[in-house]
């Protein structure tokens, strides 16, 4: 079999980043500089060997470090050098990113902070909420809608809703893609419930705050602005485990007995750092559980994070092993998070969750053994796991070629994108966020609404059946017709100087821009077959002269087809 | 009416296959009808509730006459019963008692239609709530490389009623580990949405495209695409002749306007319209009740008065077809026997889970109590497991749903009729 060297094409970056931006809006890219400050000319990466020819090492990186190519990607990729693009994927502060960043403007709740939050959308009055639980119970009144968006738009679940919509102007139109596929990721690995009480006023500062900033960085930076993040802290109790045996000293719960609270200190093992095989026990997670009491909220307040020595736990604990002596403070709970981050059986699962994501479902043991050790090797930075993830063999395997199904985010973003898809001029109810993260509810995939720790599962299993399959069937329908509000596509474009009056011309040109000719003989004939068919043929008016390819139903049957529900 | 429904559905099935006739890859669910053939039998349907998050089977069936129970949730506990009272616990058998916010499926133990096994659970110590349900669903305790689900075996193991694709059937986005497997389950998330809305281009081709889908997923692929495609486009045809939706709540049924209350009526709208339905699939969130559980009133209420608000709904809707109909709770653990500091509950071992339906033995509430006492508690802070969750769901599968004896639905367990709590009246006599 021929083996291929990858990213041959070692070159100086400068003139070609310029051709990188979004088509369209190349005009408004031209007062970027040619060669950002700094960035290194040429490539550290050495990639390894491989089977895959040129294309589908090309395809295979915009589909698993981006969200699918665009028109004109692959062949930017190529000129760069494939070594080279993902060197600056890996450095998504070195792009610039003007376009989204413009569209993000039309989500105010974007940069507000929590307080700020809590002003403009205050809560509910009680009583009421009470009346329309017990209308909604007894049958009588209409279903609360807000995970689909429906009721997001007015009162606090809009902050939810605008951060779903942000997300996937992002993962549509965003230059720095890989960063925002690992902000997906460890969202979904320290996920939160939006539908949790005052979590949906924090949830848009946990993203912004807690994962952003640290979706390349270090691991335990990652712990440690969740562990003390307030979304973080309710969603999973922390901010009112008190020492046991607490006292209330005022308040309305004045002279009320308190204690510990297990749920953050279980998820932090079991979930975000050990893995549920790590070797705790449940003493563990009680000492655990002492050791994080005080980390809390000023809720009443400014609404950040408070750690409370009156209610911390100040005796001896013991973790994993490890003596924290009495008196330790606000201190126990980081001397805990160094205790679980240099753990080796959190290096194992972390790097066994990234090979899952960009791998395979059932990753290979050498690619979870090389991630781990650069865990080990770096103190878990993030950026040199990828590295050793990008550079594994086994991430440009013939079998890692195509092994993942899209989940519903990752088809929604990659369908917009194939499409070239551009972003109407609407804002608010009717802008193109809103109706694209609208679409990847409508597929399973409500964002900011996982309600187990868990997030949103990562494995085909989860995502594939029946109901899901018709959504997805039903979206690609939509958007090749224009019936996404917000989302204009113009296949006309797309075609350029294919013969419309050649079905297959049509059907070609379609599959090179949306699959780049990744299609499977079986999926092509198929295609072929509905030509002559009325599927792909569309009769003119009155039925005038030759009869007109239908475009719209072609491109819907590409997006729909087997072959596109991968990566 | 039902009769001819069925029968378009038989044909439905041939129609499916025919237009499947150029690959080899035929639905599941038709491979497996091939050799069952058709019957006339109404089918016996089990509907699968789920409580993720490990429900508090102490705050839903409180044990009143345990007086440890009240000594450990000074705050949380449910008053007990005080006739005429509101908001205390109603009374069962003079020891456990129905929370108030179950007090709509008061009339169905009244009737004989609810039974309750408390005390029941996993034998595997898990506090995990992710492997605890995985446990629970695979129905292998302790083995993390089951692939299947207990309810996906179970069908395999005894031949289809009637040739269908809805003879497993889980209302929602996902598919639970319970259905996947080789019985060609589907998921749904709305009856509504459980079609391909290809039509509107203005161009009248909308049929011509769903045949075209049909056909880029009709070929030979083994993948789960492939095999997720051909089972939809039977489904869609089979739905479409069945009509479900034109089936209104019946008998003055009021489901509540919630996820559970939607779910559940459009359970009872497959069962209505005869589509083959066996098996429904029906998870209700919100159960990990860390923090102000509450106790008459509060956040566990709430839960417990959307579950028996849909429970009962489902019940009174389906009313004379409740003699083919089992429902049967479960959830993953049960919680603290002591109340936390947050007035909330942690992870625990058993919890209590309710069988209802005409063929339900009730008014009993089954299983031995270990007692709440701190001696008497799983590693000190937990109820103990003394009915194995397994014993429960072997008496559904093999007495309600017909699962032959001698079928493997819980690898590594042997079951007897013994040792089957006898809740249904089918099963051992107690």
């Amino acid at each position: 079999m021929r083996r291929w060297r990858i990213g041959l094409v070692v070159v100086a970056v400068g003139l070609l980043l310029a051709g990188c931006g979004v088509a369209h809006e190349r005009s408004a890219r031209s007062v970027v500089p040619d060669t950002p400050v700094g960035l290194p000319v040429g490539s550290r990466l050495t990639l390894p060997l491989t089977t895959l020819d040129p294309d589908r090492q090309v395809l295979h990186v915009l589909s698993r470090l981006a969200y699918g190519p665009r028109p004109g990607d692959v062949e930017r990729v190529r000129a760069m050098g494939l070594a080279a693009w993902i060197e600056r994927q890996l450095e998504p502060e070195r792009i610039p990113d003007e376009l989204v960043e413009r569209r993000l403007g039309a989500y105010p709740t974007l940069r507000m902070t929590t307080a700020e939050l809590f002003q403009e959308f205050p809560r509910p009055d009680p009583a009421a909420s009470t009346r329309r639980r017990e209308a909604m119970l007894s049958g009588e009144a209409p279903m609360r809608d807000a995970m689909a968006g429906e009721a997001g738009l007015g009162g606090p679940p809009r902050i939810a809703t605008e951060l779903a919509a942000a997300r996937l102007e992002r993962a549509v139109w965003s230059e720095r893609q890989l960063e925002e596929v690992l902000v997906d990721f460890w969202f979904n690995h320290f996920n939160v419930f939006a539908g949790k009480d005052a979590v949906r006023w924090m949830v848009s500062a946990y993203e912004r705050e807690a994962i952003r900033p640290h979706a390349l960085g270090r691991f335990r930076d990652l712990v440690l602005a969740t562990a003390r993040h307030p979304a973080m802290l309710f969603y999973l109790d922390n901010w009112m485990s008190v020492r046991d045996g607490l006292i209330v000293p005022s308040g309305p719960n004045q002279g009320q007995r308190r204690g510990l609270n297990e749920n953050y200190a279980r998820e932090l093992l079991e979930l975000h750092t050990l893995g549920v095989d790590g070797g705790y026990t449940q003493a563990d997670i009680v000492e655990t559980a002492r050791a994080f009491t005080g980390w809390s909220i000023d809720y009443q307040g400014t609404r950040q994070f408070l750690y409370r020595p009156g209610a911390h736990d100040d005796g001896e604990k013991r973790v994993l092993g490890h003596a924290l002596p009495a008196g330790g403070g606000e201190g126990d709970g980081l001397a805990v998070i160094d205790i679980v981050t240099r753990h080796p059986a959190t290096a194992r699962t972390i790097a066994t969750k990234l090979a899952r994501r960009f791998v395979s479902d059932q990753p290979p043991l050498a690619v979870v053994d090389r991630v781990a050790r650069a865990y080990r090797d770096t103190d878990g930075h993030v950026r040199a796991m990828m590295r050793a993830l990008v550079t594994a063999p086994e991430f440009w395997s013939e079998a890692a070629w195509n092994a993942k199904l899209k989940k519903p985010l990752e088809l929604v973003a990659s369908a917009a994108r194939a499409l070239d898809a551009r972003p109407g001029s609407e804002i608010g109810r009717r802008s193109a966020g809103f109706h694209l993260a609208r679409a990847t509810s409508r597929l399973g995939e409500p964002l900011f609404y996982a309600q187990p720790p868990t997030g949103h599962p990562d494995t085909a299993e989860a995502w594939m059946n029946t109901g899901t399959l018709l959504a997805r069937l039903n979206f690609a329908v939509a958007l090749a017709h224009n019936r996404l509000p917000g989302v204009r596509v113009d296949l006309e474009g797309l075609l350029g100087d294919a013969d419309r009056r050649r079905p297959e011309a049509v059907l070609d040109r379609l599959l090179a821009v949306t699959l780049h000719g990744q299609v499977s003989a079986r999926t092509r004939e198929t295609l072929i077959a509905q030509l002559h068919d009325a599927a792909g043929v569309r009769r003119t008016a009155g039925g005038q002269g030759a009869a007109d390819t239908d475009v719209g139903n072609l491109a819907a049957l590409v997006l729909g087809s087997p072959d596109f529900q991968r990566r | 009416m039902s009769g001819y429904v069925r029968r378009s559905f038989v044909k439905g099935g041939a129609l499916a296959l025919c237009g499947l006739a150029t690959g080899t890859g035929i639905p599941r669910f038709l491979v497996r009808s091939a050799y069952a053939g058709p019957t006339r039998r109404r089918p016996k349907v089990l509907v699968a509730v789920f409580q993720r998050g490990a429900v508090d089977g102490l705050g839903m069936i409180p044990p009143h006459g345990d007086a440890a129970y009240y000594a450990a949730r000074p705050s949380i506990a449910i008053r007990p019963p005080a006739a005429g009272t509101p908001e205390t616990a109603l009374d069962l058998d003079g020891f456990f008692a129905l929370h108030p916010a179950l007090e709509p499926l008061k009339p169905l133990w009244d009737a004989r239609q609810l039974a309750i096994v408390h005390a029941c659970g996993s034998p595997h110590p898990t506090r995990s709530h992710f492997d605890a349900q995985d446990y629970m669903e695979t129905g292998t305790p302790g083995v993390k490389t089951t692939r299947d689900g207990w309810l996906a075996r179970g069908l395999l193991a005894r031949a289809a009623t009637a040739a269908s694709p809805f003879r497993a059937v889980a209302v929602g986005p996902q598919l639970p580990r319970a259905l996947r497997g080789d019985a060609g389950a589907l998921a749904m998330q709305t009856l509504r949405d459980f079609d391909l809305g290809v039509d509107g281009s203005g161009t009248g081709s909308g049929m011509d495209a769903r045949r075209a889908f049909e056909a880029l997923y009709a070929s030979r692929g083994q993948d789960v695409i492939h095999g997720t495609g051909r089972e939809t486009f039977a489904a869609v045809k089979m739905l479409k002749a069945a009509d479900p939706q034109r089936f209104e709540p019946a008998h003055g049924a009021r489901y509540p306007r919630t996820d559970f209350g939607e779910k559940l009526r459009q359970v009872a709208q497959l069962i209505k319209a005869d589509v083959g339905l066996e098996v429904a699939f029906v998870d209700i969130e919100g159960w990990d009740t860390h923090a102000g559980q509450g106790n008459e009133r509060g956040q566990l209420a709430n839960r417990l008065a959307d579950f028996a608000r849909g429970l009962r709904a489902l019940a009174l809707d389906l009313g004379d077809r409740m003699e083919d109909v089992v429902v049967l709770s479960m959830s993953e653990f049960g919680r603290t026997v002591r109340e936390n500091g947050n007035l909330g509950t942690d992870h625990g071992r058993a919890t209590a889970m309710l069988v209802l339906g005409g063929p339900v033995r009730g008014g009993r509430v089954y299983g031995r109590w270990p007692g709440l006492a701190p001696e008497q508690l799983f590693e000190g802070r937990d109820l103990e497991v003394t009915t194995d969750f397994r014993q429960l769901f072997t008496e559904v599968a093999w007495h309600h749903l017909g699962v032959p004896n001698q079928a493997n639905v819980f690898p590594g367990f042997a079951p007897s009729s013994e040792t089957l709590p006898g809740v249904l009246m089918s099963g051992r006599v107690s």
